[in-house]
């Protein structure tokens, strides 16, 4: 068992990253279990915080803080442990991407809670944020470019330093995962600097919301890989060792994290379907790039699933399904990542009807939306990056996760489990009866519809109090983890290649290959469509303040 | 780069469910017309109102049986309820003279985005008789749960 615990001034740097996500997790919990209580008409809330400020407070502390703080700690983490201590300045880049994105937040935060911002987290124009929220967003956004850079160039100095060597899986996820954030962020920088700065601060009168919508969703589709990379990095190569076994291939995890890259990348027009101004041919061409992610994520379900078969036949499993008796089904390491590997499953297909051409018709706008990526991030994710903290936590502390701890933690899988299926489940099924997303309690003057809504409403705020509670176990165990635990050695499963696994071939770490032909799909994808939006684009907007 | 046998089985049997997806996405949209609402018709958002046809909303008869709806989305309503004989086509056209709205009417197909400057248009036979709801599925502000329309279908 590799015992060596990471440098210490690295882990002060995950550390750091990690514990500001989870401040972000329960905070936006509290808000998640408000909302779900005045969904169902339980609750009205007290004078002066409105529902669609708690809205916007819930999607942009769980969907961009927790994750973005979280995969950058989690993934410094890995680098320092598979590429050797950080140098100075991959580090000092580190801290400081860490400062500007907390003033960023702090900015966002305090707009949201003065009620200058209640644009939700897609702050789609011409609604008129204050200036200040836009400029915090982007704080965030540039704070993580530098953090990004400074993986870069660790990632660089290990490349020099071990000539025509394959570099480390988990370092060359990790880049690839920064690589893809820091092309899809593109998109949302220039919308938020070139596009609502300016007209948020009243320089330029209006804006072509066509064009900031398309870039924004240039940018929202690759965020949602962005959330997923770090999670497979986790099933890829930390979850083979945990388990006991090899990682089935080193080239093809590499190779779908290329595909990842080049299929995730050039497409937004599907979130766009049931917009005016998109020429339905160029909608059908980015729906074609949209199911092409299909492969790499068939791939990774094959790559898992051959770990977990292998690795339980060496341990003696008979029969066509006996090795899913040998899977550590009580440790926490595996079992929280392996809950979210299941759930990924419908999750996955719900995800393909999303982006489909036509079925996108029935669902569009509705609850099974928010129902979609309560699974995909919310549980897939959100996990998984759990299961990775019961480890990471204790391992950068210098503490155990001990036997209670761990107990506790597969409470708080199940708690999280049991808590999604239902409000989940209520969202997809009321979803397909019409029922609105991103809407505060209403029956519509009592339309028998509307009516029929509410027992699932009901069932969606009994489900978001199960998440609530299973926030505050979590909690518990972050706290005690980072304080409290034993002190003492937990291992950084890293996991290692099959023996019997191909040699990796080097072009899959020929970066200005795949950088180029991200670049040619890109330009593909978008300049038709961005030249078309740009040129027939009707006079501008003013801003809205609607709250 | 070589790859294991059971790998290669998977991989076509994926590649083959993406064709089939996408035959049927494809044959559906350009053998069978089901797009997606992509009006490409572009308006200036603060001039609706004078703007024909959106400076007279309402339903107007346009053939057998055969309707146009104009109507202008705006914080927070959708205009004036509106009465259709049962089995009739009605095409809506929609624009929106502040943010962006949606525009759904549950229990049917009918659902697209309605954004400032663009005009939207769906169409949709109302073979049932009843009363149906026209709701905002896009956060559009403060009143946004209380955006809604009203189609008698008689």
């Amino acid at each position: 068992m590799e015992t060596t615990l990471i440098n210490r001034k690295d882990a002060k740097l995950s550390l750091a990253h990690i514990y500001v996500g989870f401040i972000a997790v329960l905070l936006g919990g509290i808000a998640g279990l408000l909302q779900t209580f005045v969904r169902s008409g339980a609750i009205t809330l007290p004078a002066g915080i409105g529902y669609y400020q708690l809205l916007t407070a819930h999607g942009v502390l769980l969907a961009l803080v927790f994750t973005t703080y979280f995969i950058i700690g989690f993934l410094y983490s890995g680098i320092s442990k598979t590429t050797g201590t950080l140098a100075e300045g991959p580090r000092k880049l580190g801290w400081a991407g860490y400062y500007v994105m907390t003033t960023g937040t702090v900015i966002t935060t305090i707009m949201i809670l003065t009620n200058d911002a209640s644009v939700l987290y897609t702050f789609y124009a011409p609604l008129q944020a204050s200036p200040w929220f836009y400029i915090g967003l982007a704080l965030v956004v540039i704070g993580s470019w530098i953090s990004g850079a400074g993986m870069f160039r660790q990632y660089r100095n290990w490349k020099k330093a071990n000539p025509g060597q394959l570099s480390p899986l988990f370092s060359f996820m990790a880049v690839m995962t920064m690589l893809l954030w820091l092309i899809a962020t593109l998109g949302v920088a220039a919308t938020v600097v070139l596009q609502l700065i300016p007209w948020s601060f009243g320089w330029v009168d209006t804006i072509n919301v066509l064009l900031s919508r398309t870039l924004f969703w240039y940018f929202g589709h690759p965020l949602v890989y962005f959330w997923l990379l770090p999670a497979y990095i986790c099933w890829y190569v930390i979850i083979p060792k945990i388990i006991g076994g090899k990682i089935f291939s080193d080239s093809l995890a590499r190779l779908s994290f290329v595909l990842f890259l080049l299929f995730s990348i050039p497409v937004g027009f599907h979130h766009q379907l049931l917009e005016s101004g998109v020429s339905h041919t160029w909608k059908f061409i980015q729906v074609t790039l949209t199911f092409m992610v299909i492969v790499p994520s068939l791939m990774t379900a094959f790559s898992l699933f051959a770990t977990f078969e292998l690795s339980g036949r060496q341990k003696g499993a008979r029969g066509l399904f006996g090795w899913v008796k040998k899977l550590p089904w009580k440790d926490a390491r595996f079992f929280a990542p392996f809950m979210g590997m299941l759930i990924f499953i419908p999750a996955g297909a719900g995800g393909i009807i999303n982006a489909s051409n036509q079925l996108n018709q029935v669902i569009h706008n509705t609850l099974w939306v928010t129902g979609h990526f309560h699974l995909t991030v919310a549980t897939s994710v959100a996990l998984t990056f759990f299961g990775i903290a019961y480890w990471l936590i204790p391992h950068l502390t210098g503490r155990t996760l001990t036997k209670k701890i761990n107990l506790l933690a597969n409470i708080q899988t199940i708690i999280w489990v049991v808590g999604m299926a239902m409000m989940s489940g209520a969202m997809h099924t009321v979803g397909l009866l019409g029922a609105p997303r991103r809407t505060a309690y209403t029956t519509y003057s009592d339309y028998p519809d509307a009516l029929g809504w509410i027992p699932y409403e009901v069932a969606m705020a009994v489900g978001g109090s199960f998440l609530f509670i299973g926030i505050l176990v979590l909690v518990y165990i972050v706290v005690h983890l980072s304080f409290f635990a034993p002190k003492g050695v937990e291992a950084y499963p890293i996991g290692e290649v099959a023996d019997q696994a191909e040699r990796t071939p080097a072009i899959l770490e020929n970066w200005k290959l795949w950088i180029s032909v991200c670049v040619a799909l890109i330009l593909f994808a978008y300049t038709i469509p961005i030249m078309e939006i740009i040129e027939n684009a009707p006079p501008g907007s003013p801003g809205f303040r609607l709250w | 780069m070589h790859m294991h046998k059971y790998e290669k089985i998977w991989l076509i049997f994926g590649g083959i469910t993406l064709i089939v997806f996408l035959s049927v996405i494809g044959v559906s949209a350009f053998a069978m017309g089901h797009h997606p609402p992509s009006d490409m018709t572009t308006i200036d958002p603060e001039k609706v109102k004078e703007t024909a046809p959106f400076d007279d909303p309402g339903l107007k008869k346009i053939g057998d049986n055969e309707y146009e709806a104009v109507m202008v989305a705006q914080a927070f309503m959708f205009g004036e309820p509106l009465e259709v004989p049962k089995g009739a086509t009605v095409h809506f056209k929609v624009t929106s003279a502040d943010v962006v709205h949606g525009f759904s009417i549950p229990g049917t197909n009918v659902n697209m985005m309605v954004t400032p400057g663009h005009i939207n248009t769906i169409t949709h036979t109302f073979d049932e008789a009843g009363e149906f709801l026209i709701i905002c599925n896009e956060y559009c502000g403060v009143g946004h749960q209380a955006m809604s329309g009203r189609i008698e279908v008689n």
